[in-house]
């Protein structure tokens, strides 16, 4: 290997680039840069105008003692963390549930055959009540109907119910995210994988669901990050979570820069998971695809 | 499928253009093209396409055909080399690619027909979109077409509905709507049944006839003694021999050429 003009390792077959490659890789450069530089030019001035506007507008400085102290947010910060562990305890365990639950009512539905007709009704009756059910009103029926039965050795911890129907809910979004990937792979790889033998249950397993899930990771995502927003409800309950505690402290002195923090602490949380799904996804895709410019 | 309508009949008569200046349709100067670290595809290719004639480019599966092919059409961006339309570079990278694409047809070995498109839609989608054409002229042109290369009643049809080889025509069809000055062919006959072979085939010798230029990776070798005017034997990304079929399949000067014919022999092709 050798290096060639560009940096990149070059094959060692006394390849010298020619002078019209030099000149149009450095013509390129200069467009690169010319971009990156009207880019990073009209960024700037959308911010100063908008950091203007805001910062000249009447009302600005009882806005940003409102929404923006420094003093109510170090006051705010600890316990909005505090109850943010609620809300990441929730995400990991509904978001397990839901993917799993999902899933089996994603291939419930697929299932061919007259047999399995009263599954399929079933996962179907489910996802069309359950996606049709308000959030909220799923969460009071479960978090206050479920105590209220007075069942023997049935919890009435709130956060435990509130849990329970935040994954009846999404388990029924996320049905149908997997049902619609499913259906996206090409009968023909059904058809190739029947005829090497694999059994119906076997075909989904290794060859329909990979390729299934890999093409509804995106979606999946943007229900998983709504999930994360949608673990505060649970404390219409009682239970304290970041919103709460921020709601907790902000109706002491009508003071809503806790909001603001406990805004900007899940964004915080939904940034790396997006760049890292971005990521993984982009990687798969490099492995399989050819070449090409478009 | 029906059958009274599934000859060949002669193509567009207006897709041939006077060339501007005599000068070659296509040439390729010095191409080389890389993939990742260090595979070298095409290795300082030159080529030149006079109008109205047609090329062959013939070697081993991977010897850098269709990628040569993809070059021309700037699906892949060449590492170093230019390659020339009408006299005119589109590898510079001031070049408008869309602009030069509207003068090349491609067609490929997997039709790519928009399976959501009638046959009808897939072939008006770019004269209307792109040229500007109005839907009853871009429409009228498709159903001649359509009808010459007897394909007249299958204008409402989708592609999954249709037999390799009438896919296949669409598939000329569409690359024909846009009047492009060149057309490239890449291995548009791999994909079909035998029987089926003959009836693209024929389209392409009715355009040869019409005097379009084209260049045709092909891996059938009689077809290309028949129908080019200039054949390309590629192997490892190198032009090893060019020259009229008569003298590439005559007499080929070079011994990688005679060792691939040899075997395109054995294996009963040519």
């Amino acid at each position: 290997m050798v290096k060639n003009s560009t940096g990149q390792d070059g094959p060692a077959d006394g390849y010298v680039p020619s002078q019209r490659r030099i000149e149009r890789e450095r013509f390129k450069r200069t467009r690169t840069r010319r971009a990156t530089a009207v880019a990073a030019l009209s960024t700037l001035v959308t911010g100063a105008v908008l950091f203007l506007v805001i910062t000249r507008s009447p009302g600005w400085p009882r806005t940003r003692e409102t929404f923006f102290s420094a003093a109510y947010a170090r006051k705010a910060l600890p316990e909005v963390l505090d109850g943010l562990l609620l809300n990441l305890r929730l995400l990991v365990v509904c978001g397990a549930a839901v993917l799993v639950l999902g899933l089996l009512l994603a291939v419930a539905r697929t299932l061919r055959g007259p047999v399995f007709f009263p599954l399929r009704a079933l996962a179907t009756a489910y996802t069309d009540f359950f996606r049709g059910l308000p959030l909220i009103i799923c969460l009071l029926m479960v978090v206050f109907g479920v105590p209220a039965l007075r069942l023997q050795g049935v919890t009435t911890d709130p956060v435990m119910l509130g849990g329970a129907a935040l994954v009846l809910t999404y388990a029924a979004y996320v049905a149908e995210v997997f049902r619609a990937g499913i259906e996206s792979v090409h009968p023909s790889q059904r058809a190739a994988a029947r005829s090497l033998g694999l059994s119906s249950g076997q075909t989904l397993r290794f060859v329909v669901l990979p390729q299934a899930v890999r093409r509804v990771v995106p979606p999946l995502l943007n229900d998983l990050v709504s999930l994360q927003k949608d673990t505060g409800l649970v404390s219409i309950a009682g239970a304290v979570d970041a919103v709460y505690a921020a709601q907790i402290i902000a109706g002491k002195d009508f003071n809503f820069t806790p909001y603001v923090v406990a805004g900007l602490v899940f964004v915080a949380l939904t940034i790396p998971m997006t760049r890292g799904t971005d990521w993984i996804t982009a990687r798969m895709d490099r492995k399989r695809a050819q070449g090409g410019l478009v | 499928m029906s059958t009274t309508d599934d000859t060949p009949r002669p193509a567009d008569g207006t897709a041939v253009r006077p060339a501007p200046d005599g000068g070659p349709v296509l040439r390729l100067e010095s191409v080389r093209k890389t993939y990742g670290r260090g595979t070298v595809v095409l290795r300082d290719v030159d080529l030149a396409v006079p109008p109205h004639t047609v090329t062959a480019l013939i070697g081993a599966s991977g010897s850098g055909k269709s990628t040569l092919l993809r070059c021309a059409n700037l699906l892949e961006e060449i590492d170093d080399g230019a390659i020339f339309l009408d006299g005119a570079e589109i590898t510079d990278p001031r070049a408008d690619v869309d602009a030069v694409r509207r003068r090349i047809g491609v067609v490929f070995q997997a039709y790519n027909l928009f399976p959501h498109m009638t046959v009808l839609d897939n072939i008006t989608l770019a004269p209307r979109r792109v040229h500007g054409v109005p839907r009853a002229e871009a429409e009228a042109r498709a159903h001649e077409l359509l009808e010459r290369l007897g394909l007249g009643g299958r204008a409402g049809e989708y592609p999954d509905r249709l037999s390799g080889g009438q896919q296949q025509r669409v598939a000329i069809v569409r690359a024909l709507a846009g009047r492009p000055r060149l057309l490239l062919l890449d291995e548009i006959t791999a994909a079909l049944d035998p029987e089926l072979v003959g009836e693209v085939l024929g389209v392409v010798r009715d355009l040869k006839e019409e005097g379009m230029t084209m260049v045709i990776a092909t891996h059938e070798m009689g077809f290309a003694r028949e129908v080019a005017d200039q054949v390309c034997f590629l192997d490892g990304g190198v032009v090893v021999e060019r020259g009229t079929p008569e003298e590439v399949f005559g007499e080929p000067r070079q011994d990688r050429t005679r060792q691939f014919l040899r075997r395109i022999i054995q294996a009963g092709r040519l």
